[in-house]
């Protein structure tokens, strides 16, 4: 049993930080680790973190006074979004900086921390939260000083107590707005997150100007997941070069994976470097990658592969690359159909479209009916190809990537699963509760 | 510059109005809705515009009953500047 899981138990999706505190087992967290391992960064103060063991693991600092070199030093170390798109954060802060200096009247730019985890299977982002949150906002306090940027916290009910708790508890915290984001699969895509701070609804809006143009109230927004912030807080303390000590030169730095499998697979919040196998990181977390059949990397906008040699990383080689997205590894046992799991993946996605595109409204039903009815035994031998053509017809076509992270997801299965498709096609499944022969 | 065609999908209601005045540039899918021909990606939601479209563009931006439409200019094919994401 690995050491990391037991020491960074996963937040459930609807219990506080409070809830398992009890459950903590007393190993002292300064345990020899197995070598091979990445050292914790992120989680290195440990659980629960308060502002003193903070402050005693990563050293007294200054964030405020932190902006000044702040965006070169991320562009040095080549840091990456960690809530999914993987866009170069430097890049994104820069273009926001940009226009808050633009035109007679410049507008004061927004700083927004995402803590929004809609992936059901992903509990990174409050795990951070719950564990290391002012390392979040050392991170968040540091971006908005380069930026001169007020600065907003969003993120579930269950996460915001423990926020509020510890901008209480250091200085010049108050000066940090908190909002609630709701629980639905799309409240954290980044015009959502402004469309929930300024009216109140996280559904994404048209976005003709970008948010780094014109965001929240018109102002020059940065929508930054937490998790991004607290490796931001790691860069600007210990520089680029040390944050490059860990990952590779195209993927830089560690990230974290919420890891979840078969039964009696914990699910786990891990560290990994970038760049790392995907089969070491299953093994990590207790898999045997030989029992399992395949594993969706990425989150339900994510693509499913096989347990075989996948470097976890946004950029490489196709076919030896798995992006991880929003850092969700999930694997399937050899037992489980493929076709059943996404069917049921795609239904919850397309029920959780926000229903203002035509495309995304429409589309994603019509594919899970097609994938449900492939799941249930239908026999139908053009129903494969009707996947296919709904999915080109819908990506590209909306408000947000919902449609095209679907589409992504469905033709990875029709690719992972070619065997089973045939199989089903023909009238037999080789998953449990399948159209059997 | 290129000029490009920009659908704003939270407003279409897929009465296809303007694929009738753009046959060339945009098709209707299953539903009604306006898929620009031949482009892939978000090259279909900002669709570009080739100068002898541009009039009849202007028309269906001036036509379209939701104001779903807009035409913008941007310097040369930048669209993986246009990452939403988290
Ligand atoms: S593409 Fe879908 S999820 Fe995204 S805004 Fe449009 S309807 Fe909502
Ligand atoms: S005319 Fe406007 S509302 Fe009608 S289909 Fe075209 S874009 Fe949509």
């Amino acid at each position: 049993m690995s050491q990391a899981r037991d020491i960074y138990p996963q937040v459930p999706r609807n219990g506080g930080p409070e809830g398992h505190r009890n459950g903590y087992p007393p190993t002292p967290l300064q345990a020899p680790r197995d070598s091979s391992r990445q050292e914790p960064r992120l989680l290195a103060a440990g659980p629960d973190a308060g502002w003193a063991r903070h402050l005693d693991t990563f050293g007294t600092w200054e964030p405020q006074a932190a902006g000044p070199g702040l965006l070169e030093a991320l562009a040095a170390a080549g840091l990456t979004g960690r809530g999914g798109a993987a866009f170069e954060t430097w890049r994104k802060a820069t273009a926001t900086a940009g226009s808050g200096r633009k035109g007679l009247f410049p507008a004061r730019p927004v700083v927004i921390a995402n803590g929004a985890e809609g992936e059901p299977l992903s509990v990174k982002d409050r795990t951070l939260l719950a564990h290391a949150p002012h390392l979040v906002i050392d991170g968040l306090t540091a971006l908005a000083a380069a930026l001169g940027a007020s600065m907003y916290v969003y993120a579930p009910a269950a996460s915001l107590p423990r926020v509020q708790q510890s901008l209480c508890e250091r200085p010049r915290g108050k000066r940090i707005h908190l909002a609630q984001a709701p629980e639905t699969f799309i409240s954290g895509e980044s015009s959502a997150v402004v469309n929930m701070i300024a009216n109140g609804t996280a559904v994404p809006m048209d976005q003709r100007r970008r948010l780094s143009e014109s965001g929240l109230n018109g102002r020059p927004t940065l929508v930054v997941n937490v998790e991004t912030l607290a490796q931001v807080a790691l860069i600007a303390r210990y520089g680029a070069q040390w944050f490059r000590e860990a990952g590779t030169p195209t993927d830089p730095g560690t990230r974290l994976v919420s890891v979840s499998g078969p039964a009696p697979v914990r699910d786990v919040v891990l560290e990994v470097p970038g760049g790392a196998q995907l089969t070491a990181v299953l093994q990590e977390a207790g898999m045997d990658p030989a029992s399992l059949s395949a594993v969706l990397v990425g989150g339900y906008h994510g693509r499913w592969v096989r347990p075989a040699a996948h470097a976890l990383s946004p950029v490489g080689p196709p076919g030896r690359t798995a992006r991880p997205g929003a850092g969700v590894i999930h694997a399937l046992d050899l037992q489980t159909c493929g076709i059943q799991a996404t069917a049921r993946i795609v239904s919850y996605l397309a029920n959780e479209s926000a229903r203002q595109c035509g495309p995304c409204m429409f589309g994603l039903p019509a594919m899970a009916s097609v994938l449900n009815r492939i799941a249930g035994g239908e026999t139908n031998p053009r129903l494969a190809a009707e996947l296919d053509r709904l999915g080109r017809l819908v990506s590209g076509r909306g408000a947000c990537r919902h449609p095209e992270g679907t589409t992504g997801l469905v033709s990875s299965a029709l690719e992972v699963f070619a065997a089973d498709f045939r199989a089903h096609l023909s009238g037999y499944c080789a998953g449990p509760g399948g159209a059997a022969a | 510059m290129k000029t490009y065609l920009h659908i704003d999908w939270t407003s279409c209601d897929g009465r296809g109005l303007c694929t009738e005045l753009l046959p060339g540039v945009l098709d209707r899918d299953d539903w009604g809705y306006p898929v620009a021909r031949g482009k892939a990606g978000w090259e279909r939601t900002d669709v570009p515009v080739r100068d002898a479209d541009r009039e009849a563009a202007q028309e269906a931006v001036f036509l379209c009953p939701k104001l779903a439409l807009s035409l913008f200019e941007r310097p040369g094919p930048e669209q993986e500047k246009r990452t939403p994401g988290r």
